[in-house]
């Protein structure tokens, strides 16, 4: 109990303090989450309303295994990124191992699936309405997904934020592509993991709380810019 | 000169789901002006047929012939359905929305939508999401919104079904008066009223198949089968 209070005090006094350190690694969370965000939704959105407008042959299997991948372990993505981008690897020229590049190249691929998978549930719904009218309408497919990704943009909106909420408090696929270089690239949540093992509960906790009130800050402000619960109910 | 788009042929035609046979063998021709009214009972066929003419539905026999190539009489025709499919947009925006589609350019397609709004008698509603309308406005809007992009060829299944008398005569309004434009109009009604109202022939629909058509008045006024007569009269047909 003593170590959650020490750990809260801790955390108002960095947030108070401005501590440099802290400001810093928070901010290249949001950065590295951020970007891999913007990254993958360009990438699963127009999938998954792909994927609710066509009909192909290997369409379901398609659907099964994006489900299954929500559940991809990070290590093992974080694993297989570090196989590719190390020296000796693929792209091992590009010298992106250890670097912010590194850690969004993983977090991309931890959360499309995430993404592509909610996103297409509820497009899914809204394509069942929509279909006949736009087939009516003669729309072509490129027209077809620009309606559904316009029309379903508050579901995508959850989509995208449960992405979000992934990709910043995941630690496993970073910290091994990353390094947890401190100045470089070292996140909130590296830095959480590694004071937890040097037994510094108190500095572990109080990054943790305000990991947790940032990310609840983000989707927050995010509710409030798109005004998801007022008004209409779409 | 763009090349006419009726008259269109149905020839053994017939539609086919789950092994079930839904409507056919039908041969039908559309051509000319006015209404055409679709009648018959629960499960004849009505929606199926006009889904089929519309292209909405495969044909699993027989074939359809457009007086003009097939993409060109698709982009010719408009359909309006039972229960209006609103997209969740404002009300201008799904009147503008078939303009878009075509690649008018959005303030032109808004100037059209707004106009259109008010001829419907939404106007000061345009930013309202249609969704939240009421039965009438949306089947309205979902009028409007067919008959937009100028339409040749309308069909409409029961577009005031579950309406009550003002918004049916104000859908019929706009009805007579798109008819009067030149648009071609199928409807399939229960509203025995309606189609006489509105219609110039009819055809009659029993077990998937036209049982008895012909030109309005005397279809409605003197039918030669005995079920047509009956199902006029009001009495119950299967």
């Amino acid at each position: 109990m003593n170590d959650l209070w020490d750990g809260l005090v801790r955390a108002v006094w960095l947030i108070a303090s401005f501590d440099a350190d802290l400001y810093e690694i928070a901010w290249r969370s949001l950065r590295v989450t951020g970007a891999a965000l913007v990254i993958a939704c360009a990438i699963a959105l127009p999938l998954a309303a792909f994927l609710a407008v066509q009909r192909f042959r290997w369409r379901r299997g398609t659907i099964a295994v994006l489900n299954a991948l929500m559940g991809l372990p990070p290590v093992v993505v974080g694993l297989i990124v570090y196989v590719l981008l190390s020296r000796s690897g693929p792209l091992g020229v590009l010298g992106l191992l250890f670097t912010p590049t590194a850690m969004i190249v993983a977090q991309v691929v931890i959360i499309v699936p995430l993404i592509a998978s909610i996103a297409h549930q509820s497009l899914r719904d809204l394509w069942a309405e929509y279909h006949d009218l736009l087939i009516s309408m003669n729309a072509s497919r490129t027209q077809r997904i620009a309606a559904l990704l316009l029309d379903g943009r508050r579901a995508l909106l959850t989509a995208a934020l449960a992405g979000f909420g992934r990709g910043i408090g995941e630690v496993g696929a970073i910290m091994i592509v990353g390094g947890n270089i401190d100045h470089a690239t070292r996140v909130m949540t590296t830095a959480i993991a590694l004071e937890t093992g040097k037994g510094n509960f108190a500095l572990a906790l109080a990054l943790g709380f305000i990991l947790i009130a940032l990310a609840v800050a983000i989707n927050l402000a995010i509710h409030a810019l798109s005004r998801t619960e007022t008004g209409g109910r779409w | 000169m763009v090349s006419a788009l009726l008259p269109l042929r149905l020839t053994g035609a017939a539609v086919h789901r789950r092994g079930k046979r839904l409507i056919g063998p039908i041969d039908l021709m559309l051509e000319g002006q006015g209404l055409t009214a679709v009648i018959g009972p629960n499960g004849a066929g009505k929606s199926t047929l006009l889904k089929a003419l519309h292209g909405l539905e495969r044909l699993s026999e027989g074939r359809i012939a457009w007086a003009c190539t097939r993409a060109d009489a698709l982009r010719r025709q408009a359909f309006v359905f039972q229960a209006p499919v609103m997209l969740r947009r404002s009300v201008v925006d799904n009147l503008a929305f078939p303009l878009r589609l075509t690649g008018m350019h959005r303030t032109v397609a808004r100037v059209a939508a707004e106009e259109w709004c008010a001829r419907i008698g939404l106007a000061g509603m345009e930013g309202r999401a249609a969704t939240v309308l009421s039965g009438g406005e949306k089947q309205k809007l979902a009028l409007a919104r067919a008959l937009i992009t100028a339409p040749e060829l309308l069909f409409l299944d029961e577009p005031s079904a579950s309406l009550d008398g003002r918004a049916t005569r104000e859908i019929e309004a706009l009805l007579s008066f798109a008819a009067e434009a030149g648009t071609r109009i199928v409807m399939a009604t229960h509203d025995m009223g309606q189609a006489r109202r509105l219609a110039r022939d009819a055809v009659f629909l029993r077990g998937g198949m036209v049982h008895e058509q012909g030109a309005a008045p005397a279809f409605f006024d003197a039918p030669t089968t005995d079920a047509a007569r009956a199902f006029l009269a009001g009495d119950i047909v299967e």
